[in-house]
């Protein structure tokens, strides 16, 4: 896709400028290109799904789509070996620690994709007494996909939008991925004492 | 009715009765064991199928509605069971007469509080061992500070407890023990590849044996029959979408049915075609999701490939007409919402005509294979009696001798006037192997309805005329449909507003994760996955 | 054939003559071992490549196709991404097995490297019992798995590495077996000699009659099996134990799991094409001898290598055809088939042989 395909362009942007008021070393810039190069195109997703979007996710996987040719199709069933978990489906009380426990089970780096309106904000079930209103509530998002459930398409673009948010990441000397979980937390202080 | 009347009445004089379209019984607590087991062992009664049990809060008192079924006529009374005392509300259990009940109780232990006396294993079924209140009562206090998100992991409940009743008619508690303490569990769930989304089953092993599968449910409960009770009729259709999602156009079939039923609404002939051809499709793309789903937790990724390529064809056809893939809100109440589109005809004959190749192709690859078959056959059997006494329908109902299709047995729409079978395994094998090819044999007869139909859509209204404001008058109602996955059931009961007082889904689902525990036993733990795999059960659908 | 041998000795005795000889071996040793990590790794990035583009063919997909021309990229971006992936430490686990483990895995598949037949002169020791050592070595494997299992501190970890202990040491019966009938058919050890032994078009497949047949299908399902891949994958198993016992392993440490994985893969289609396939002995057909020229002119690592990757494929083949057995099936075929048939088999090779009824 063309740079000016995607929407939400400002944001991108927005994360450069902040990188280079930083400013890098030219060879420390080179690996960083490098390392992102090389996280952007190597995301293996967790297979969590807790509703209709896992359908869609199989469906993206499945001979039409094709995840494989981004080589997202190394899906890893434990958490420790995966890049990325992509919520789908409604995430309920019972199931929120379970979540989190598997987002403290990836390694670094990790992120996290709320795919479908459920993951996003409870869609549907939104005012249900039991329905978490969107996992960014109690986890860190880098990409939301609306839809219920999203076609694959747009799971694609989700994908494709991560790979852009990585690209201009930093990993030496910039902001540790570890402060996004603090910053997290600072945003969410009831959900850190529950830890 | 008369004659099942009176014999109610002689076993049990103090029941009193209710005409309708079903049966109903009301009798007291007290004699509703005694009068339960008459119900089944009789020779003419012979209810030896419980398709639905609700539980209800009327405000000033609580209680069960239970739907019975003869399996031989296929004659069906209600009975309703009443208690009015709201503090510590007991009553009988039946999960000794009607297996299926064990898990059914909990459930509405789970949302009333109603303890039932003499059930094995009263813990909750789908919510929190921490929740406070019970949600569906009707002063449920919904207040979130009672129940906050809450990050930390729930205690391993291995402490149960049962009321227990004594001869003499006394009540005491009982602890138990769901696991012994030398006992090896690993547990498979709820974040784990083949349980087919948030499942868990807590499996005591013995090396690779399976001893006791303890099923943990609630990771997906949404809540919905609570949510429904403040939705508009036409808002509570976009449920059934979500719960059982590859049985969409079923399940929501069933609930724009009941709620006809209640107005009194006739459909147009051209929607009720329509919308069993949709049926029809939806129940091939849903088996053949079963089919990639089943071969890839057997470790054979490549035949999962083959049935989504002609899944994809199906969801191309409801892409055209209805608007999505998923979740497609194509029925409304009258009919359906949009026109065909002009290439259905077409495409569905498409279809029609390459399914009975790939089909074969699905065998060559994979039902042929000696370690398929090796792995497959006699591998979690389950009885014709089981398959009854814990009410498992569907596919996985009829690979054990249990005729239950609904399509035949209580015909809707326009499905007593087709021509196909009901693919039932007479030898009742009731393996996993049947439960596999007895999915693959429903595709033909699908298509074989749909081709009886392509040809002929007439032309005319696709949605009968509806009331703006829909309330349905007093009363209450249920239908059953036959889903891809079973018998899925709607209930509903009004008191003449716009929001229904009590919508319950009875989903077929949930009877299927019942009877793991007891196909898995003394089987290995690559059984287990194979087991759910050829049940086939949606999550969302048994949580709701 | 072009001998790679002199290649060798040429920058052997240049070496000796600009400096003293504990010098020029060390100098030697350390190029020797930079050139075997470096075909270690590639080999490993081609073969996870070359699975992922095969798997896809045969599912009616593309496979990697946007990282570089044709995906060749995407095993590199694999690569960086998982050495800068997190090291977990992991509560309650063993410290040191548990880092041990993957090394002791990538250890033995590295150890069987120096045995292999690359081509003409290509050898980097020819021990008169090369192909003992290859068994022996191979086998060390088991134990990292074992370790890994018992050392995560976790359930399925336990039970994956419990089915690999179980599998690796009955198949392991199987390979020797099978192995054993082509020792007793060349009447040699020294991989050297195996390859010498099979010149001019004789490969054991044909010369041995049936028992090298059968043989060599023995070999062909239990190095499926020594390989933990489908249907015998069953230490992984994917869909039930989650990832089996290298569940809990996280970044590089994964990684070395995932390597040796291929690497094993290209190990037990070495041996085979060793054993079976003539080495990196052309394709030569007695009497053609236009023909046999042009088998000649291509040089002999290269028909190694295409050797190795054919009997790939068909292993490759298995796994993306097959459902997985259960682990008695899996136990019932070795010890009630495999091996009796086997055992069987050494006996006719050895009548076979004693009889001269080999060509």
């Amino acid at each position: 896709m063309k740079y000016d395909d995607f929407n939400d362009n400002e944001y991108i942007e927005k994360l450069v400028a902040e990188l280079k008021d930083a400013g890098t070393n030219v060879i420390v810039g080179k690996f960083d290109e490098l390392i992102n190069w090389g996280r952007s195109n190597s995301l293996w997703p967790l297979c969590f799904g807790t509703s209709c979007c896992a359908i869609e996710f199989m469906s993206l996987g499945a001979a039409r789509y094709d995840m494989a040719r981004f080589g997202f199709e190394v899906a890893r069933n434990s958490p420790r070996q995966a890049d990325y978990i992509m919520v789908q489906g409604t995430i309920v009380h019972r199931m929120a620690p379970v979540l989190r426990r598997l987002y403290e089970q990836l390694a670094e780096p990790k992120y996290v994709i709320a795919c479908g309106g459920c993951a996003v904000s409870g869609g549907p079930f939104k005012n249900s007494y039991c329905v978490l209103p969107g996992v960014d509530k109690i986890l860190p998002v880098d990409v939301y996909i609306p839809g219920c459930p999203p076609r694959p398409e747009a799971m694609f673009y989700g994908l494709m939008q991560l790979q852009r948010k990585i690209k201009v990441e930093k990993f030496f000397g910039g902001a540790n991925r570890q402060e996004k979980t603090k910053e997290f937390f600072a945003e969410h202080p009831e959900m850190e004492n529950q830890i | 009715m008369t004659n099942i009347q009176d014999k109610i009445g002689k076993i049990c004089p103090s029941a009193q009765f209710e005409e309708g379209d079903i049966l109903l019984v009301i009798v007291p607590d007290t004699d509703w064991h005694s009068l339960a087991l008459a119900l089944r062992d009789d020779a003419d009664l012979h209810f030896d199928y419980l398709s639905a049990l609700i539980g209800m809060d009327w405000k000033d008192s609580m209680g069960c509605i239970y739907y019975l079924n003869n399996t031989a006529t296929q004659e069906m009374i209600s009975v309703k069971v009443i208690t009015t005392d709201r503090e510590n509300p007991m009553l009988h259990s039946v999960s000794d007469i009607w297996k299926v009940a064990i898990f059914q109780e909990r459930e509405v232990f789970d949302m009333y509080g109603i303890k039932f006396i003499n059930h094995p294993d009263m813990r909750r079924m789908f919510l929190r061992n921490d929740w406070v209140g019970y949600p569906l009562r009707k002063d449920y206090d919904a207040n979130p500070e009672l129940n906050p998100i809450r990050l930390t992991d729930e205690e391993n409940e291995d402490d149960t407890f049962s009321i227990v009743e004594d001869e003499k008619g006394n009540i005491k508690e009982v602890k138990s023990k769901v696991f012994g303490d030398e006992e090896y569990i690993v547990n498979i769930g709820p974040q784990h590849p083949s349980t087919h989304g948030v499942m868990r089953f807590r499996t005591s092993v013995d090396g690779e044996t399976v001893k006791k599968v303890d099923v943990v449910s609630g990771y997906i409960h949404r809540g919905i029959e609570k949510m429904c009770e403040s939705m508009s009729y036409p808002q509570t259709l976009m449920f059934p979408d979500r719960m059982d999602y590859m049985s969409a156009h079923q399940n929501r079939h069933c609930l724009c049915m009941c709620i006809e039923k209640a107005l009194g609404i006739e459909v147009p002939r051209r929607a009720q075609v329509i919308r069993v051809m949709m049926d029809e499709l939806m129940r091939i793309s849903s088996h053949l999701l079963s089919y990639g789903c089943t071969t890839m937790d057997m470790g054979a990724t490549t035949a999962f490939f083959y049935g989504f390529r002609e899944r994809e064809k199906v969801l191309d056809i409801f892409d055209k007409t209805c608007g999505a893939r998923m979740s497609l809100h194509y029925n409304v109440i009258g009919g359906v919402c949009a026109d065909l589109h002009p290439d259905f005809a077409k495409d569905v004959k498409e279809l029609c005509k390459i399914l009975p190749s790939r089909l074969k192709e699905y065998h060559k690859l994979y039902t042929g294979n000696v370690i398929a078959q090796n792995r497959m056959k006699k591998v979690g059997v389950l009885s014709h009696e089981d398959a009854v006494n814990y009410a498992i329908t569907g596919p996985s109902g009829r690979a054990s001798g249990f005729s239950c299709d609904c399509r035949k047995k209580h015909p809707y729409s326009i499905y007593n006037e087709l021509d196909f079978e009901e693919v039932i395994d007479n030898e009742a094998h009731g393996d996993s192997f049947t439960r596999y090819l007895l999915r693959l044999k429903e595709i033909e007869q699908s298509v074989k309805i749909l081709e009886q139909l392509v040809d002929n859509i007439p032309e005319g209204e696709i949605c009968a005329k509806v009331p703006k404001l829909i309330k349905l008058p007093a009363g209450h109602w249920y239908q059953q449909v036959e889903a891809s996955r079973g018998t899925f059931g709607v209930y509903i009961e009004s008191i003449g507003e716009k929001t229904p007082f009590r919508m319950h889904f009875q989903s077929p689902c949930f009877n299927l994760v019942g009877v793991m525990d007891l196909c898995c036993r003394n089987h290995m733990i690559a059984d287990l996955i194979t087991i759910g795999a050829t049940l086939d059960f949606v999550i969302p659908d048994i949580d709701r | 054939m072009f001998d790679f041998g002199i290649v060798t000795n040429w920058i052997d005795s240049w070496l000796e003559s600009v400096m003293p000889q504990w010098a020029a071996t060390t100098i030697e040793c350390v190029l020797v071992g930079v050139a075997l990590l470096l075909v270690y790794a590639l080999l490993a990035l081609f073969y996870i490549l070359y699975e992922r583009k095969l798997c896809a063919w045969f599912q009616c997909r593309l496979g990697p196709n946007r990282v570089g021309p044709w995906g060749l990229l995407q095993v590199f971006a694999d690569m960086f991404k998982i050495l800068i992936k997190e090291l977990i430490a992991i509560k309650g686990t063993d410290k040191f097995l548990f880092a041990l483990a993957p090394y002791l895995v990538i250890i033995a598949s590295m150890l069987v490297f120096v045995n292999l037949p690359w081509g003409n002169g290509l050898q980097l020791a020819d021990l008169n019992i090369g192909v003992f050592f290859m068994i022996a070595a191979s086998s060390i494997g088991v134990l990292g798995i074992l370790l890994a299992g018992w050392a995560s501190n976790s359930k399925y970890t336990l039970i994956g590495a419990m089915r690999s202990g179980a599998q690796m040491i009955s198949y392991e019966l199987s390979i020797g077996l099978s192995i054993l009938t082509i020792v007793l058919l060349s009447g040699t050890m020294s991989v050297s000699e195996i390859v010498a032994l099979q010149a001019n078009g004789g490969w054991f497949l044909f010369r041995g009659h049936i028992p090298a047949v059968i043989a060599f299908v023995i070999y062909l399902i239990a190095a499926t099996a020594e390989t933990n891949r489908g249907p015998f994958d069953l230490p992984e198993a994917e869909h039930e134990l989650t990832a089996g016992y290298h569940t809990e392993y996280s970044g590089i440490h994964f990684g070395f799991f995932y390597l040796a994985e291929y690497l094993n893969l290209f190990i037990v289609s070495g041996i085979a094409s060793l054993l079976f396939l003539g080495g990196w002995q052309p394709f030569n057909i007695a009497g053609l001898d236009m023909f046999n020229e042009v088998m000649n002119y291509i040089p002999s690592i290269v028909w190694f290598l295409l050797k190795a990757f054919f009997i790939s494929f068909v292993i490759i083949w298995f796994k993306w055809s097959f459902p997985r057995v259960r682990i008695d099936q899996m136990l019932a075929l070795e010890w009630k088939y495999l091996m009796p048939i086997g055992l069987f088999n050494l006996v006719l090779m050895a009548l076979v042989v004693v009889l001269g009824w080999h060509f």
